[in-house]
């Protein structure tokens, strides 16, 4: 909401300087966006004497005038304006001004062979109007040289604030000059509105009937419209336009100059009807569906039936407290007016601003609410600037409807102020600021009772009351305090799942994977693609067509990711993400999930190309060996869960596995991409991927005490021992280390996989793998016969468990 | 010595001498002192030598059998340090040549983690818990118990994301903010409470500073006495230590959010004039933050009477203040993992924010 410091002291008296309202208002909660001073933007243009204007000759259109600006020598400038004449006065632009109409700054010229010094300007190139037919004349007896804003008194500053959706009563120089009052700034001047006499007589027109049937919404509360007749409309007075125009509005013609001027000025919007317009009775209903208004924002509206619309015979005349219509609005011909000014329902204006997408002056006002004691002081506020400027005598008011003003009185123990700020006020400044708000505070203890004025429907509460107080007399005197410690040395405050998130985190990027942060949605076509795309998780209202569903896996967003680093040239990235997925729409379907990618060679070891190796390409082993460091970081150690070759679907079937504390605890997936996914993801290379569901890992169990259990270690040397048995291809390696574990769990301390290989001369079909057993003897020295019989055991276990045989 | 002796000493010296590896100076030690050794055969022939003779000549071929052992032992000593030295010589490798990076040198936390660890750090040690709660949220949590009024112009100003609506005909919605953490801790924790809640939100907004899923922080406490002043000064400690600077200058300013009364915005000061932003000097101000003392409606939402209990809130953008304090020009790029910007601007694995050792490096 803009408005300019001259227009503030029409309702402010105070001394007080321009930055100290400015910085007030940023205080009191009427945050200052931007401050214009309109006299320094043109303060470069000067009053000038055309001393001579005489015909270019070169060109028709063009004068060459010599232009006396005050500085003691004539300046020849070229002009093609058609009211350039000799002994005129005019606005004069020396070289290196800028022409804010035009964008640019003015330089020396010289047009077809005639120099030229300068420029004589229009209202237009200085935007104080939209003329341009000429160049602005100013009266014979305009001081020549001194500055034009000094000279046309357009110094004044222009003061943008953002008003907060509660505020209605600032949006509206009297309510911030209110409030600016209430910080003892200055005096708050409120003449008293008198009624304007009704010289013309009874209305014409009846009082609006409201026609709603039952349990209809009905935006309007009040309507006080009055008939002026005989008026005279045109532009308005200069220093109208020029008001008008400071805050950002166009001026159109005296009466929409005067609605905008009392919008402006007092909140208070209003609309005036061209009254020869209106077919037969005006009366306000809601719109029927498919019911159009040519709107005086040049645009034609769709209305529907919770539209409220004021209507004549003829159809809608107006949107209710949003948009008026064109074909009854007034124009320099008209001559009888029908003022409106109507208390209206904030939501439904809300609402129907929403709809309608309609940005207008009185939507912004009537959505924050209109003080509803102003419908008929703000109507004959209307009725007497009317008659001021475009004369015209009144008809008597007609006002239908009833308003809700609502006058709580709020029970506020003086407490309260230092409960909830630690502000010690005493009762005289706390009486003293809500009075200056125009609250009414009686009673004189420490419970007072404070009544509540119509313009402030935001305040109901005592918290509501402190906010007041605190905010006037500031809250920098609010004395700062320590918040005191609940305990000497902070407790423990990460839960076990954000503590999971954080290790995870760290430990993939000590394993030199970048940490990424992808969309929670993502495409429905990826979503489906990794076991997602319920219609719970759709979005109504997605931004973006891939941006529709919530993810399922992290994964889908990682690809994505590495598509586009690929398509920059980047096509070895190790890439992971810890983060939330969904399964559901409940609080316990989203879950927490740390997944990995790598592509190309971008292994443990380093991407690409390097002297000390070839630059192997990414494989299954890379993303189980990721997964077993991640699960290790929180204590689970891999080779103690089941690692089972049941691959996840978006991984190739033969190489791909799950990591799992039973068929129904699944801690995670690792496994190369599925060929299919790297072709739909334009990949180049092979991907390898693990996903952890970080939730699914137990808590480790809680110990009394955090002593760890006692050294266990035996002062025997161990014994180690190779075999190699041949197997089928597809036997897995965990059963023969299972298998050679159990053989005999007193004496096996470990069993290590040290060679595996396939070739013609194992077999078709088969494998060789061998194995390292350490033996720990624990209370004697083992004997050949010893270590004979164990082998003999471990040989047998293996071959049972495998169908192998020992390798000769 | 006899002139013979005198002799096959010259001859076994210069042999020794001429030897140019282990195997010619072994051959010249069979050759002396091996069974058949010329040597050795002098030593054998003393038992056929007259007393006189043997004590003449005895001393005399021992002396040279133990000079020629002693010049062998040397001279395989120097052999060896010869060939020592040529195979060291040969053993040189390029310690020029560049390595791979460690894996510690090339991974990387993007910033959002790293800013999460800080203010963690920073509100641990105040004593503050984090809280968490689901994105996908319902109207009631995100707005009614959060005093937005149905209708209210101020749940528009949201631009929510919203779900299509169940067989009941209710919507859920992603969350616009933090805020309903607030409820759910309420609804589950006795006063004192004092939590953080960092997390994903979302907005359908989008520019350069705008994206339409960002992250928030939002802080809670509630017991039976905190007030402004305290709020002053818990987010001023937290600006200090999070921009890691001696002292801030904020400036409160009365506003308004639907979910706390009194309401403020909070500027600090900085110096805008170059390329980065410095916090902790200069004359220009920029928001930062929103805070207020809890609505006695939200406290109610949460299960409490406010007139017992009270407390303040508050609630900033994570990347933002990551922005600011890392100087990141664009927030679309946090979620695009472009793998040379998380390069640039993450952190070190074990850039571990902590108060002890500094939040950064």
């Amino acid at each position: 909401m803009k408005f300019t410091i001259e227009w503030l002291k029409e309702h402010l008296e105070t001394d007080a300087t321009n930055a100290e309202i400015i910085d007030t208002l940023t205080m009191i909660g009427l945050e200052v966006e931007e401050v214009i001073d309109q006299g320094a933007r043109l303060k470069d243009f000067v009053v000038a004497h055309v001393v001579s204007a005489e015909q270019h000759p070169n060109a028709d259109k063009l004068r060459v005038c010599k232009v006396d600006a005050g500085t003691g020598e004539l300046i020849d400038v070229v002009c093609g304006a058609p009211n350039a004449r000799t002994g005129m006065k005019a606005v004069f632009a020396p070289v290196g001004t800028y022409i804010p109409g035009s964008g640019f700054t003015l330089g020396k010229g010289n047009i077809r062979g005639q120099a030229s010094n300068g420029m004589l300007c229009s209202g237009r190139e200085l935007e104080i109007s939209d003329d341009h037919n000429g160049i602005i004349e100013l009266p014979e007896d305009a001081p020549v040289g001194i500055s034009y804003p000094d000279y046309a008194g357009m110094n004044d500053v222009v003061i943008d604030v953002a008003i907060t959706p509660n505020r209605g009563d600032c949006a509206g120089v009297r309510g911030i000059a209110r409030d600016l009052a209430a910080t003892g700034i200055g005096n708050f001047k409120d003449p008293v509105i008198k009624p304007v006499p009704s010289d013309a007589g009874p209305s014409p027109i009846p009082p609006l009937p409201h026609r709603f049937s039952e349990g209809e919404p009905k935006a309007i509360r009040k309507f006080a419209g009055r008939l002026i007749k005989g008026v005279k409309n045109g532009p308005s007075p200069q220093w109208l336009q020029d008001r008008l125009r400071a805050v950002g509005l166009r001026p159109i013609n005296r009466l929409a100059d005067i609605t905008n001027l009392i919008s402006m000025g007092w909140g208070r919007p209003l609309h005036a009807y061209d009254a020869d317009k209106l077919v037969g009775e005006i009366h306000l209903r809601n719109a029927r569906s498919g019911e159009r208004l040519e709107g005086l924002d040049d645009k034609t509206h769709s209305l529907d039936e919770t539209m409220c619309v004021i209507a004549d015979d003829s159809g809608p005349l107006c949107l209710g407290g949003i948009l008026g219509g064109e074909p009854s609005s007034c124009t320099d011909e008209t001559v009888n007016i029908f003022m409106e000014c109507a208390s209206w329902d904030p939501e439904l204006i809300a609402q129907t601003g929403r709809k309608t997408g309609i940005v207008s002056d009185a939507r912004y006002r009537l959505e924050r609410s209109v003080d509803p004691q102003l419908t008929e002081p703000g109507l004959e506020l209307a009725t007497k600037w009317v008659i001021d400027l475009c004369g015209g005598q009144a008809c008597e008011p007609v006002i239908s409807g009833e308003d809700v003003i609502p006058e709580p009185v709020i029970d506020f123990p003086l407490h309260e102020v230092t409960r909830l700020t630690g502000l010690k006020l005493g009762l005289p400044e706390i009486k003293t600021v809500l009075s200056r708000l125009g609250f009414w505070v009686s009673g004189s203890g420490d419970f007072v009772k404070v009544a509540v004025p119509s313009w402030r429907p935001d305040v109901t509460i005592k918290a509501d009351l402190v906010e007041e107080v605190m905010r006037i007399v500031g809250v920098n005197r609010v004395p700062v305090e320590p918040l005191p410690r609940l305990s000497g040395v902070a407790p423990k405050m990460l839960t076990p799942i954000q503590n999971r998130r954080r290790l995870t985190r760290r430990t993939l990027a000590t394993r030199g994977m970048n940490e990424a942060v992808t969309w929670s949605f993502i495409s429905s076509e990826l979503a489906e693609k990794f076991g997602g795309g319920q219609a719970e998780l759709k979005l109504a209202n997605a931004i973006a067509s891939d941006m529709t569903d919530m993810r399922p896996s992290l994964l889908p967003g990682l690809l994505a990711a590495a598509t586009r680093n690929q398509n920059r040239g980047l096509s070895d990235v190790a890439l992971f993400e810890v983060g939330q997925v969904f399964v559901s729409d409940a609080p316990d379907g989203q879950r927490n999930h740390a997944t990995g990618i790598r592509t190309g060679t971008a292994g443990i070891g380093g991407a690409g190309r390097h002297w000390q190796g070839k630059g192997e390409k990414v494989g299954v082993y890379d993303a189980k060996a990721d997964l077993g460091a991640a699960l290790d970081a929180f204590g689970v150690d891999i080779d103690k869960v089941q690692v089972v070759a049941e691959p996840a679907d978006w991984s190739h079937p033969g190489r791909g596995g799950r990591v799992q504390l039973g068929p129904k605890v699944i801690l995670g997936w690792f496994g190369e991409l599925h060929p299919a996914l790297v072709v739909d993801f334009d990949l180049d290379g092979p991907v390898a991927a693990f996903v952890i569901d970080l939730d699914a890992i137990p808590e480790p169990r809680r110990k009394a005490t955090r002593a760890k259990p006692a050294l266990d270690i035996s002062s025997l040397m161990a014994v180690h021992r190779d075999f190699a048995f041949v197997m089928d291809k597809n036997v897995e390696a965990a059963n023969l280390l299972k298998a050679a574990r159990a053989a005999d769990k007193a004496l096996v301390a470990d069993v290590t996989v040290f060679d595996v290989f396939e070739g013609a001369h194992v077999g078709e079909g088969k494998k060789s793998v061998a194995i390292e057993v350490t033996l720990q003897p624990r209370d004697k020295t083992l004997t050949d016969e010893d270590i004979e019989a164990v082998s003999s055991k471990i040989v047998a276990a293996v071959e049972k468990a495998t169908g192998g045989t020992l390798r000769g | 010595m006899s002139a013979s002796l005198t002799e096959l000493s010259a001859t076994l010296s210069q042999e020794i001498a001429a030897a140019s590896d282990d195997a010619a100076l072994e051959q010249v030690r069979v050759s002396a002192l091996g069974k058949k050794g010329s040597i050795s055969a002098l030593l054998a022939g003393l038992g056929k030598m007259s007393p006189e003779e043997r004590k003449e000549q005895g001393p005399a071929i021992n002396g040279l059998k133990n000079d020629i052992a002693a010049k062998i032992e040397a001279r395989r000593s120097e052999l060896r340090a010869v060939a020592l030295e040529k195979r060291l010589a040969s053993e040189k490798l390029d310690v020029t040549l560049p390595l791979r990076p460690a894996p510690t040198a090339t991974g990387r936390i993007h910033p959002v983690s790293q800013v999460i660890d800080e203010i963690t750090a920073i509100f641990s040690d105040m004593g503050f818990a984090i809280a968490e709660g689901p994105d996908i949220e319902t109207d009631y949590y995100n707005f009614t118990a959060l005093n937005f009024p149905e209708g209210h112009p101020a749940r528009e100003m949201h631009d929510t994301f919203f779900f299509n609506a169940d067989e009941k005909g209710e919507r859920k919605l992603l969350r616009t903010h933090t805020s309903p953490v607030q409820i759910r801790t309420m609804e589950n924790q006795e006063p004192p409470i004092r939590v953080v809640m960092p997390g994903r939100t979302y907005r359908n907004d989008s520019d350069q500073t705008h994206t339409p899923m960002f992250h928030q922080v939002e802080g809670l406490v509630i017991d039976k006495q905190s007030h402004i002043g305290q709020l002053r000064w818990v987010l001023e400690e937290f600006l200090k230590a999070f921009f890691e600077v001696e002292s801030v200058t904020l400036r409160f300013r009365p506003s308004f959010f639907p979910f706390t009364e009194p309401s403020m915005e909070v500027d600090v000061q900085c110096d805008r004039s170059g390329n980065e932003v410095k916090i902790g000097q200069g004359s220009d101000w920029l928001e930062i933050l929103g805070c207020g003392m809890v609505h006695p409606n939200v406290i109610r939402a949460g299960g409490l009477d406010p007139d017992i209990y009270q407390g303040f809130a508050w609630g900033m953008g994570i990347d933002r203040i990551a922005m600011l304090k890392y100087g990141m020009p664009d927030l679309r790029a946090f979620f695009d993992a472009d793998q040379r910007w998380i390069e640039h601007y993450g952190f070190r694995p074990l850039d571990l924010p902590t108060l002890f050792g500094g939040l950064s490096s």
